[in-house]
């Protein structure tokens, strides 16, 4: 199976505030690529402005040969798992995923084998019946990537997703997450502020600050010694913190 | 959505213009009638409002300042969590069945009366005309006055009792430095909060108030539609009426008041301090006059109640049809109370998260404060333009339930709002971007995600907006009939026609209906699902 296709940004334009924000990136189909920069950089708008949660001013966004800027989000080919509240605390494991085959919950017998396998893809078999509340952190976010796979949406972006976890689950979920990867062949933007999640997960790394791509390459090089100075200052205060 | 929001603020506008427009024609028709009002009767009832209810805060603030300084003092006696309690319950209670209250106690005839007289302390004059006012509203404001000091006192940092035990402050001090600065910056908008309820309030002064020589706007408008058929004389008092609470909410909002007042209120931290005991003494003394003052009515209304022939009242027919309107009336005034406030939450919500950080629009403003501003215009006035606007089509009483149900409704909306619109932003919050992705949407979206999320907030408005309906004596004194009465209405006549021990039965069972009913919205607002 492979869903992965390209992404770019033509020139998408967003004010936000006082800043006017400038996006132009390419991915290819089924890369990884991280996201990285400082707290209010711009690194979730980017995000909502590919999922449709907000509006471009002006520019195009591109999800394979098509056009989505104009599309509302549960239109778009792409999936987004935020850092927390990616399920309904009311509802129980079993439909917040389901909920990524039907969102009326009209479920056929084909809808529900895809969803107990993806629950069982995830290490989540047996728990169908929990709600939210009964999990760990780490299981809610095991639970979004399960919705996002039976979604089958050619493009995931996460939003911090491992940010509330402890460092032995994030490297396990990190690990999941490429798992994922090799087999969908999704092309997935992940935002973290962590270095080693970067560097274990994705070989390109771009780097936002003041709402603009300021760097993009290997991911070794820029958090490397000769990376540019504004990422080694950005990682420096991360890692100090 | 904006759609429902809109509809919701569309049918406020009518039900105040409709209001407005009744008032306006009338003084067209008989401008004369209108202007020649304005009298020296007319001074003299303004007067008076402004005058009871100037004295009824200074009565009902200055000792609950001593009050919450008492409770604050001593957190954790025995029975401290039960007599906040009971300061809440003034607030649930229906004001006719508060006066029925007093009036059983404190009236000529009331339990005090047989005291004094069994004393051989001559005749006890009883409550009337102004005394009587003042007491229904220090009955009501002095323990809501109280909850929000102690509120305002509970907002000092616990390190600052600690500072000041150390530094072996006494209790002069501590209120000087301490206590008295947080008093301060809460005194004027509680004042402010009492003030505008007793320039309102309508049922007491009916109740309690006697003659032209007490009596307030909202009663004369009463009566200048009800007895005297002067509809040119109840505009003109409208007039007068609305520059006041305009005046007054003014005022208040300068002072950074809350106009529609919290129920709720933190239950103190454990925070024990040392005092002497000559304030011990003096504290002790000040909690337990507030709860007689408190309690006293309340006994009294069960008392009396008790004594009546509750098994007649409840088997009689009228009694009956009151109860079943009254009910009737109520369920729709909730239901429609909750649906108006659920539309322009929404509709706020969806304009402050489309702005993103911008200036807020006048239709958000709207949104937002639309149910308060019904707090300007009293249901007395709306009830009395909806009057004048329908007198000449034959209608007035067939329009009653409509009446009753629609200005019920829109007078609860402060209080349903505030049950449902925290519940509502943060449900949009952790909910909004997820529909959005997954395509959750329209009815869809109503039944498996905010239903769920918001039935408990919803019937927590409901309860309380159908308690507060349920025990209302405001417009149903204006259209009420012979055929469209509710509990209050019956009550309201049957204390009319001295049939004192009907009426104390009646209050009981109506007391009891509405405090379960804010129980019941309480429970509800407090547990997790």
């Amino acid at each position: 199976m492979n869903l992965g296709v390209p992404l770019r940004l033509d020139g998408v334009g967003f004010a936000y505030g006082e800043t006017m924000m400038s996006f132009d990136v390419s991915v290819a189909a089924s890369e990884i690529v991280a996201v990285m920069g400082p707290s209010g950089s711009g690194k979730t708008t980017m995000l909502n402005l590919i999922a449709g949660f907000e509006t471009p001013s002006k520019g195009r966004i591109l999800v394979g040969d098509r056009d989505v800027t104009a599309d509302p989000p549960s239109q778009r080919p792409v999936s987004m798992i935020f850092q927390e509240n990616n399920l309904f605390a009311h509802l129980d494991l079993f439909s917040n995923v389901a909920l990524g085959r039907s969102p009326a919950l009209r479920l056929s017998a084909e809808d529900r084998a895809a969803t107990l396998d993806a629950l069982s893809r995830v290490g989540l078999a047996g728990k169908e019946a929990r709600r939210p509340r009964e999990l760990s952190g780490g299981e809610r976010q095991r639970a979004a990537l399960a919705r996002a796979l039976v979604r089958r949406r050619p493009v995931l972006l996460m939003d911090e997703p491992f940010a509330s976890l402890g460092p032995g689950l994030r490297a396990e979920m990190a690990e999941l997450v490429g798992d994922l990867h090799r087999e969908t062949g999704m092309t997935i933007l992940v935002v973290t502020h962590s270095p080693e999640d970067a560097l274990a997960l994705a070989p390109r790394m771009v780097f936002v600050d003041a709402g603009r791509i300021a760097a993009d390459g290997p991911t070794q090089h820029l958090l490397g010694h000769g990376g540019p100075e504004a990422v080694r200052a950005y990682v420096g205060q991360s890692r100090s913190r | 959505m904006t759609r429902p929001g809109l509809f919701a603020l569309g049918f406020i506008a009518l039900l105040i213009g409709g209001a407005f427009a009744g008032l306006a024609v009338e003084a067209a028709r008989d401008w004369s009638g209108a202007t020649a009002a304005f009298d020296a009767g007319m001074l003299r009832i303004a007067g008076f409002t402004l005058w009871q209810a100037a004295l009824s805060t200074v009565l009902s603030v200055a000792p609950a300042i001593l009050v919450a300084r008492a409770l604050s003092r001593h957190p954790d006696f025995p029975g401290r969590g039960l007599l906040l309690r009971l300061f809440a319950v003034p607030l649930g209670l229906p004001a006719i069945v508060a006066a029925l209250g007093l009036l059983a106690l404190y009236g000529r005839a009331g339990f005090l009366a047989d005291i004094v007289s069994a004393a051989g302390a001559g005749r006890w004059p009883g409550i009337y005309g102004l005394s009587g006012i003042l007491v229904a509203h220090v009955f009501f404001n002095l323990p809501l006055a109280t909850r929000l000091l102690l509120a305002a006192l509970e907002t000092v940092p616990p390190d600052q009792w600690r500072l000041a035990s150390q530094l072996g402050m006494r209790s002069g001090a501590v209120f000087r430095l301490i206590e008295w600065p947080a008093l301060r910056t809460a005194i004027p908008g509680v004042a402010a909060l009492v003030f505008m309820l007793c320039v309102t309030s309508f049922t007491l002064v009916l109740t309690l108030g006697g003659g032209p020589g007490a009596t307030t706007l909202e009663v004369a408008i009463y009566q200048s539609l009800r007895f005297d058929f002067e509809p040119a004389r109840a505009v003109a008092l409208t007039v007068v009426q609305i520059a006041l609470t305009v005046a007054a909410v003014f005022v208040l909002s300068r002072l950074g008041a809350d106009v529609t007042g919290d129920a709720n209120l933190p239950v103190a931290g454990s925070r024990p301090r040392a005092t002497e005991r000559m304030e011990t003494l003096l504290n002790a003394t000040m909690i337990a006059l507030a709860a007689a003052l408190v309690l006293g009515p309340m006994a009294a209304i069960v008392a009396s109640g008790l004594q009546a022939d509750l098994g007649r009242l409840a088997t009689e027919p009228a009694v009956l049809k009151a109860t079943a309107q009254s009910l009737v009336f109520a369920v729709g005034a909730a239901f429609l109370s909750v649906l108006l406030s659920l539309s322009l939450v929404a509709m706020r919500r969806k304009l402050e998260t489309a702005r993103k950080g911008g200036r807020r629009s006048i239709l958000e403003t709207l949104a937002g404060t639309g149910a308060s501003l019904v707090l300007v215009i009293p249901p007395i006035v709306i009830g009395a333009g909806w009057f004048v606007l329908l007198r000449n089509t034959g209608g007035v009483f067939s329009v009653a339930p409509i009446m009753v149900v629609t200005v019920n409704a829109v007078m609860a909306m402060p209080f349903a709002t505030r049950a449902i619109r925290p519940a509502y932003d943060a449900a949009a919050i952790r909910n909004d971007r997820l529909c959005a992705q997954l395509g959750i949407s329209g009815a869809t979206r109503a039944r498996l995600i905010d239903w769920p999320e918001l039935r408990r907030p919803l019937a927590t408005g409901f309860a309380f907006a159908m308690a507060l309906s349920l025990g209302d004596l405001g417009v149903i004194a204006l259209f009420g009939s012979d055929s469209v009465q509710t509990l209050p209405y019956l009550l309201y006549s049957r204390m009319g026609s001295y049939r004192t021990q009907d009426a104390a039965g009646l209050a009981l069972l109506l007391g009891l209906l509405c405090l379960a009913l804010m129980w019941l919205a309480e429970r509800l607002g407090r547990e997790k699902p």
